[in-house]
């Protein structure tokens, strides 16, 4: 039994690995995974969704005292709020304002940690123990209190271009505090790398450590850094919610989906709509983002997916 | 081991003044300065805030001060009327000596403050965290052992919808079923109360306590919940495919003695580890749930003095927040040492 189990394992490898490129055999292992396949579906309708906002007949900001609290029919789908908005147009452009903080967060964590693990994981040495020690240090921060406190303090002054709490302040914010992540991930993926045979090939050949980084490193280090990105949107988009939900994120009237939660606090018990589809965006959101990220690191994983379908 | 301890400790005490140099520095520059907090200070005269800040000692360059707030000015003339001259000693321990200053809201010591509160936060995260483990634990060895059966499949896409539920909304959430909609049968009184940790003007009653707890506990358990489960259910597989539990089954045993005694066993390992790990942020956690349901611990405090820019209470609580993490971080490590002994530190 066991015998046989060896050799469909070799067909399979062989089998798929036949004619075709990496990202074709990491697509096609993504398209197996039922969970990320209905996320991406879910994902790429949220966004279609929120960049069609603008065809909306209603104004996100501007109040109609004639229809306040209207329960959700077919003009208002998830009914008004205490100003008489829509609250559909309103879900939609928070949505904006939400997607846009978790996608700069993930630039900034990326571009942040992907550099800082990358110098200390190639260079080594002191500028390895310097930079461990500062990522050491962050990640010892209790990282929502001070997110709450540095929003508090920049809520109430006046920075050019930082003015209260603009998606870019915020977005900001929770990058300087989730960077960690990314730079261990990447240092140790290079420790691993820096050490086999084509990167000191390469180095023979002349390469500067910038070209070896770029063009050979990074290449072998995508996978699970693109599983992290998908991981820190729905992390930035949970603690954007949570911050706003607090009153110390985005400021009212621009919604977000966590201003939009904060604001209904007052009026939910009387008009529970204003709290549930708010969040419920939230959810969706969060939830296909999960599923795409576990099908993407399944999807990077060979052995995985083989496992998992009980090949291996 | 005691050596690796005692140098991690060291590591622990730099690292905890890094972090409250850092948090220092963030009060004292913020816009608005350490007083942007302090009840009245927008509408007095220019003279009077220039004289209390010579009574708080903010006159002082930034590292004489960062220096009094951690060793105290009780061995120092301090200028107690704001004329510019010192009079008597200060009063003040500093944070080494536990002494946080006083609340610039309620003006009495911080730590008092503190200490009302911490023992509600604790008492909320012990009860979240024994009813988040308590379901966790069994339902994710289960699904370990009966991979893709149809109950591993329900509790696999459960953990997945469980861990993107944002905590604030599955409150709201469970506030309004709980709350608003469900009615006691008897009274018609609302079912489950969600405001504090026992009706106020009541005697202590047991049942009035739990009925308090179990919304709070509820929408903070279930994000640890599918967490731990999951967590426990991978972790639980990579044990069964451990040789040990191999030779455990061909020495005989029954499946049941081998997935508990020996599998479960081992695959708690790293799940206390993670515990140890995750205890600063269930702390945390608490702000949302504690605001929520007004409940009176730490996390509503925090949020409170965020709000008025109470520093003293907000540097505190920051404070305390950075040594729990210091600290269970080496927990965390030195119990995986104990638990596993095939780690050895040097």
């Amino acid at each position: 039994m066991a015998f046989s189990q060896e050799s469909k394992t070799a067909t399979i490898a062989i089998q798929s690995f036949e004619g075709a490129t990496t990202s074709q055999l990491i697509w096609k292992r993504f398209r197996r995974h039922p969970g990320a396949m209905a996320g991406s579906v879910v994902l790429i309708g949220l966004i279609l969704a929120v960049l069609l906002a603008p065809l909306s007949p209603y104004d996100p900001e501007k109040s109609n005292t004639n229809e306040r609290f209207q329960t959700p029919s077919w003009q208002h789908p998830m009914g008004t709020d205490a100003l008489g908005r829509d609250l559909l147009t309103r879900v939609l452009y928070g949505g904006r304002i939400s997607i846009t903080v978790g996608l700069m967060v993930v630039a900034i964590t990326l571009s942040l940690g992907v550099t800082m693990g990358a110098v200390a994981g190639y260079a080594g040495g002191m500028a390895d123990s310097i930079l461990m020690r500062i990522t050491d240090a962050a990640l010892s921060l209790p990282s929502l209190l001070v997110l709450i406190l540095l929003s508090a303090i920049l809520r109430e002054v006046e920075i050019p271009f930082f003015q209260r709490n603009s998606v870019l302040t915020i977005a900001l914010v929770i990058g300087l505090l989730s960077w960690m992540t990314f730079a261990r991930l990447v240092r140790a993926t290079f420790l691993t790398l820096r050490e086999l045979d084509f990167v000191t090939a390469s180095r023979c050949l002349g390469a500067s450590p910038f070209q070896i980084v770029v063009s050979h490193i990074l290449p072998n280090a995508i996978g699970p850094i693109i599983v992290e990105c998908t991981l820190e949107l729905g992390y930035a988009i949970i603690e954007e919610s949570g911050l706003s939900f607090l009153g110390f994120g985005i400021q009212p009237p621009t919604p977000s989906w966590g201003n939009l939660l904060s604001n209904a606090q007052e009026n939910f018990i009387r008009y529970p709509w204003l709290a549930i589809f708010p969040g419920l965006m939230i959810f969706l959101t969060i939830i296909s983002v999960n599923y795409i990220g576990d099908g993407l690191r399944d999807a990077f994983d060979p052995y995985k997916v083989l496992q998992k379908a009980g090949e291996l | 081991m005691a050596q690796y301890i005692v140098r991690r400790l060291a590591q622990a005490v730099v690292l905890l003044f890094l972090l409250s140099i850092l948090f220092f520095a963030l009060v004292n520059l913020a816009p608005g300065g350490p007083l942007a907090g302090y009840g009245q200070i927008r509408r007095m005269p220019p003279e009077q805030v220039a004289a209390l800040k010579r009574q708080l000692g903010l006159d002082k360059p930034l590292p004489f001060q960062y220096l009094v707030w951690l060793v105290g000015n009780d061995w120092m003339k301090v200028d107690v009327d704001g004329d510019g001259l010192g009079d008597s000693l200060g009063t003040r321990q500093g944070i080494l000596r536990g002494d946080f200053g006083n609340s610039f809201r309620s003006r009495k010591p911080v730590v008092d403050e503190l200490n009302i509160r911490l023992p509600n936060t604790l008492y909320l995260m012990a009860v979240t965290m024994l009813v988040a483990l308590g379901i966790a634990i069994p339902i994710g060895v289960i699904s370990a052992i009966k991979q893709y059966s149809p109950f591993d499949i329900a509790v696999t896409t459960f953990a997945f919808a469980g861990q993107a539920l944002p905590e604030f909304w599955l409150g709201l959430i469970l506030i309004l079923i709980f709350y608003v909609w469900l009615k006691n049968p008897l009274t018609g009184d609302p079912l489950l109360p969600v405001g504090g940790i026992y009706t106020i003007g009541t005697p202590f009653s047991i049942a009035d306590r739990i009925a308090h707890l179990i919304l709070p506990v509820a929408a903070g358990s279930l994000g640890w919940l599918a967490w731990y489960s999951r967590f426990l259910r991978s972790s639980m597989l990579d044990v069964m495919n451990q040789d040990y539990l191999r030779t455990a089954r061909a020495k005989g045993l029954s499946q049941r003695a081998v997935m508990f005694k020996h599998g479960l066993r081992n695959a708690l390992i790293p799940l206390v580890t993670l515990l140890a790990l995750d205890l600063p942020y269930l702390f945390s956690g608490a702000v949302f749930i504690e605001m929520l349901f007004s409940w009176p611990g730490m996390g509503l405090f925090y949020y409170q003095a965020a709000l008025q820019r109470d520093y003293p209470v907000l540097m505190a609580i920051l404070i305390i927040g950075g040594i729990s993490i210091v600290l269970s971080n080496l927990l965390a490590d030195v119990l995986y040492a104990y638990l596993d002994p095939r780690i050895r530190y040097s």
